[in-house]
């Protein structure tokens, strides 16, 4: 335990982090773009038309990803804010605050995707059902997050803030994952992450899988992206600070 | 248009879906790239004027009297 602590701590260090990230970002963004070209193709020119939905399953090859890294991107803010109340470690409001722009790109998109595939199937770009009123609700929380953190200008205050309603807010994922089975929605039903395994033909599946793959790819890549940023921000922050200290004191010596 | 394949009636939407993710994403990769390299250079600014931090300072003067300087 204390072996994985120091690692964690290792790694939790800002200096090392920006290091690491150096190191591992043009290969994660190598390796998106490859899933991405090979994604599209299979999506485009390999995937057939789906037997009740025609080539609209074209639609699904992206909304499913967005809504499932939506729901990925706060669990990794949840995450991140434990690690912020239980630790108090500045990396971990590092992760929260940077997942929540990413994550709410996600959510939009797959509401407005949604919507577009919603038209040709369901005859409506919406209705006020659980899924889609919890995947709402769950864009107006990275919002909301987002909010909170402009708010305060501490970021350690703003931080713990942030994290508790950012737990908080956590139980909404279950709901938004149980919402098609709990309640009667026109939404579909679970098809892949299924106890008895996908309902969906490999054909179909294989381009999804990709594609998903590709989009958790991007989301990392930005979000490891925007955690080194926000490092740099706090150092430039810093030094402003050091700089207005040392003009003080010139100043204070002058007179 | 001829190697983009046929969409049939609904293909309005479909191009409509991978236009606004292609939209967005594209406003969110500029974004943090745009932010990332405005921080980097506001770094270098404020070290080309010689504030650096206290663990920088410290690591600087460490290399220059051959590790014998004292944390303050």
């Amino acid at each position: 335990m204390t072996q994985i602590e120091g690692t964690f701590n290792r790694l939790a260090n800002p200096s090392r982090y920006i290091a690491l990230a150096g190191l591992v970002l043009p290969w994660l963004a190598g390796a998106t773009i490859l899933l991405f070209l090979a994604g599209l193709y299979l999506a485009f020119f390999v995937a057939p038309e789906d037997y009740q939905q025609g080539h609209t399953v074209k639609i699904m090859f992206i909304h499913v990803p967005f809504a499932w890294i939506a729901m990925m991107g706060y669990m990794v803010i949840a995450v991140a804010s434990i690690g912020s109340l239980v630790w108090r470690h500045p990396m971990a409001d590092v992760a929260a605050k940077t997942a929540a722009p990413i994550g709410a790109c996600f959510t939009f998109l797959a509401l407005v995707t949604g919507s577009l595939w919603g038209k040709p199937m369901w005859g409506t770009y919406w209705v006020w059902d659980a899924r889609l009123t919890s995947v709402l609700l769950l864009l107006f929380l990275y919002l909301g997050l987002m909010a909170l953190w402009q708010a305060i200008d501490e970021p350690s205050r703003a931080g713990r803030a942030a994290a508790i309603l950012a737990l908080v807010g956590s139980v909404n994922i279950p709901v938004i994952k149980f919402s098609v089975d709990w309640w009667n929605t026109l939404h579909q039903p679970t098809s892949v992450m299924r106890v008895d395994g996908p309902a969906i033909h490999p054909s179909i599946l294989i381009p999804l899988l990709v594609m998903a793959t590709a989009f958790t790819c991007l989301f990392f890549v930005l979000h490891f992206t925007a955690m080194r940023t926000e490092i740099l921000r706090r150092r430039v922050q810093v030094l402003r600070l050091t700089q207005v200290d040392a003009a003080g004191r010139r100043t204070g010596a002058h007179t | 248009m001829s190697f983009l394949p046929s969409l049939g009636q609904h293909a309005g939407f479909i191009w409509a879906a991978y236009g606004v993710a292609t939209l967005v994403l594209g406003a969110l990769i500029w974004w943090i790239h745009f932010d990332a390299r405005r921080q980097r250079q506001l770094l270098a600014d404020l070290e080309a004027m010689g504030i650096r931090r206290r663990s920088a300072r410290n690591a600087a003067s460490k290399s220059a009297t051959g590790g014998k300087a004292q944390s303050p």
